[in-house]
């Protein structure tokens, strides 16, 4: 079978700035493949690229067997692109956004305003729909730029980071959709900062970092392959969660990390056999537990052990993700605000 | 190779295109014209920017220069009304530029080049839908202008051949203005180059003065600027008086105009990252 999108060295330089590094991606029809990074990691610009919108400075991208260069009037023919700020006409009404969308692709005047009803109704914007688009409020203009990539019914379809700046409700809602268009036979290329998005829906990942990708497999591949497991234990009694870490690192020998706030501490482990050590030791020294679980890695610690930073992780706490769209504000996607992205890093470790 | 098993695909369609037909591309421009005229009726200042604004003109220059330059109002608003109407499409044209900075910006045209349509559609599309601008404000001066005493005094059919040359003057600068929109970072960029540019054009002309006056240095401007050409053509159509060359040469202007500046303006849009 054809790989649904596939790439082969990609390189894109802007100015001095080198944005991709040499990318090779692909997946498999019928799947959404997680393209997953820090802001100005590159994710942006691949996508550009393989929607036709940038041409690579070296390297091949193709769409369903055809060349996005070359062939990319076919390529348009075959694809869907949301990118990650809202791009409808925000002086038009959201029926008539989709309806243009829908002439545009050479429907009759009549199918295009079915469709574009029909798209309304399934993004819950019917009530919204003739008024104009300006006055939708942030998530509704996602999910009408959402609708306007799948006017065309696309086989593949480039999600930029759907999900920024969304509040929670919105997030799952967008997530429901992936999965439901997935079902349909429809291939997602799905870029985000966000690992617990890329682990609930991805069938396979891509980890990007500074325009390489530096690590691809499914979740649980990349799971595994980076330590295996991780140990949470809380005490009953938050004032002994020093006692447990010193007992957890003396077994282990790992660097705990105590978490104050929900009275947790968590370890890697490597295997099961020192289990019942620390048992016997938390028990000798009459600590009562409210927690012991043994899970696997989660794709944030992945993220860390590969790029030695963490993910966007505390602007999502701090702010629901707002904080990391408002740090995205150039349309050049994330070329330009790659070093600020960095610097932050840096800063914060 | 693209029989992906599952895939729904486009509605009616087998494999995909590799070409555009021309039609199909005329076809795309017109959607893009009607999405243009569409904004005009969802935006009120658009159209009070239309309709009051060649009012505003007609008014003031009529009553406040009027009597200075020409002795009584009347008598200037039949020199100054043909003037008028190529100043006030020309500061129209503006309009061009800046609704296709807003439209990068906003990221309306990156939808537009993911779409399998011509890619100059969008850019003819504007142009297309600011003419019929154009024409709603060239009618609304005209009309206007006649309440006030404006009187044709040559033909309807000359008088409309003074609005097309006007018009197609017009569709020329929409190129240069489609230029800047594309090259400009922001909006403020935009209104700042695109003011900078139209004002020396637009009054070191004899559009709303005769020439006599002026030092020489600038009447030497004045005689070589298209807009001057274009202001005596458009007076002479409609009220009498020379027109053979003027008109000539502000076709010729108009001519020159879209073909240095209609495919500059294609170019930056098609490598537009």
């Amino acid at each position: 079978m054809t790989d649904a999108f596939e790439a082969e060295g990609l390189v894109k330089r802007f100015g001095k700035t080198t944005a991709l590094a040499g990318v090779d991606l692909s997946a498999r029809a019928g799947t959404v493949f997680g393209l997953l990074g820090p802001n100005g990691a590159g994710k942006t610009t691949a996508v550009r690229i393989l929607a036709t919108l940038l041409r690579p400075d070296g390297g091949r991208a193709s769409v369903a067997g055809y060349d996005v260069v070359r062939d990319a009037h076919r390529v348009r023919q075959l694809i869907g692109l949301t990118g990650q700020y809202a791009s409808v006409d925000e002086g038009l009404t959201g029926l008539n956004n989709l309806i243009m969308i829908g002439r545009l692709l050479g429907l009759p005047r009549e199918q295009a305003r079915a469709r574009a009803a029909e798209l309304l109704a399934r993004f819950e914007l019917s009530d919204a729909g003739g008024r104009p688009a300006k006055t939708y409020s942030g998530g509704m203009r996602r999910r009408l730029d959402l609708a306007a990539s799948l006017v065309g019914r696309p086989q593949v379809l480039f999600l930029d980071e759907p999900t920024t700046g969304l509040d929670p409700n919105s997030r799952s809602e967008t997530w429901a959709m992936i999965r439901g268009l997935v079902a349909e036979g429809v291939t997602v290329l799905l870029t985000t900062q966000y690992l617990e998005e890329a682990d609930l829906l991805a069938h396979d990942i891509a980890v990007i970092d500074h325009g390489k990708v530096i690590a691809t497999g499914t979740p649980d591949q990349l799971k595994t392959r980076t330590g295996g497991q991780v140990l949470e234990v809380s005490p009953d009694d938050r004032a002994r969660l020093g006692e447990v870490a010193g007992i957890l690192m003396s077994v282990t020998g790992s660097a705990a990390d105590t978490d104050l706030q929900t009275g947790r501490v968590t370890i890697p482990v490597t295997g099961p056999a020192v289990l019942p050590e620390i048992v016997r030791r938390l028990d000798a020294a009459g600590i009562p537990l409210a927690e012991f679980a043994l899970r696997k890695t989660s794709l944030d610690e992945v993220f860390l052990a590969l790029t030695g930073h963490r993910a966007e992780h505390e602007d999502m706490r701090n702010a629901d993700g707002r904080a990391a769209a408002a740090g995205a504000q150039t349309p050049a996607g994330d070329a330009v605000p790659a070093g600020a992205a960095r610097d932050r890093e840096g800063s914060r470790r | 190779m693209t029989a992906i098993a599952a895939s729904p695909g486009r509605p009616g369609m087998t494999a995909p295109a590799r070409r555009l037909s021309l039609l199909a591309g005329t076809r795309n421009t017109l959607t893009l014209t009607w999405r243009s005229l569409l904004k005009i009726r969802t935006n009120m200042e658009d159209l009070v920017g239309l309709s009051l604004q060649p009012i505003m003109f007609l008014v003031l220059f009529t009553f406040v220069f009027g009597g200075a330059i020409a002795g009584n109002t009347h008598a200037y608003l039949q020199y100054a009304l043909p003037g008028l109407l190529v100043q006030s499409v020309l500061f129209a044209t503006l309009g061009t530029g800046l609704m296709l900075n807003s439209d990068i910006t906003g990221g309306v045209f990156d939808r537009f080049r993911s779409l399998p349509i011509a890619r100059w559609a969008p850019l003819a599309g504007a142009i297309l839908g600011d003419m019929v601008r154009y024409m709603v404000s060239v009618a609304v001066m005209l009309g206007f202008g006649m309440i006030l005493g404006f009187r044709i005094l040559t033909s309807p059919l000359a008088a409309t051949a003074a609005c097309a040359i006007v018009l197609g003057f017009a569709l020329a600068m929409c190129w240069i203005s489609a230029l800047i929109g594309l090259l400009a970072r922001t909006a403020q960029g935009v209104q700042l180059f695109g003011f900078t540019a139209m004002f020396p054009l637009v009054f070191a002309s004899n559009l709303l003065v005769p020439t006599e006056t002026m030092p020489g240095w600038l009447q030497a401007f004045v005689n070589v600027n298209p807009i001057s050409d274009l202001a005596t053509a458009a007076r002479g159509l409609m009220i009498g008086g020379p027109v053979g060359t003027a008109a000539w040469k502000s076709a010729l202007w108009a001519v020159g105009i879209v073909v240095v500046f209609a495919p500059l303006a294609v170019r930056v849009y098609r490598r537009k990252t």
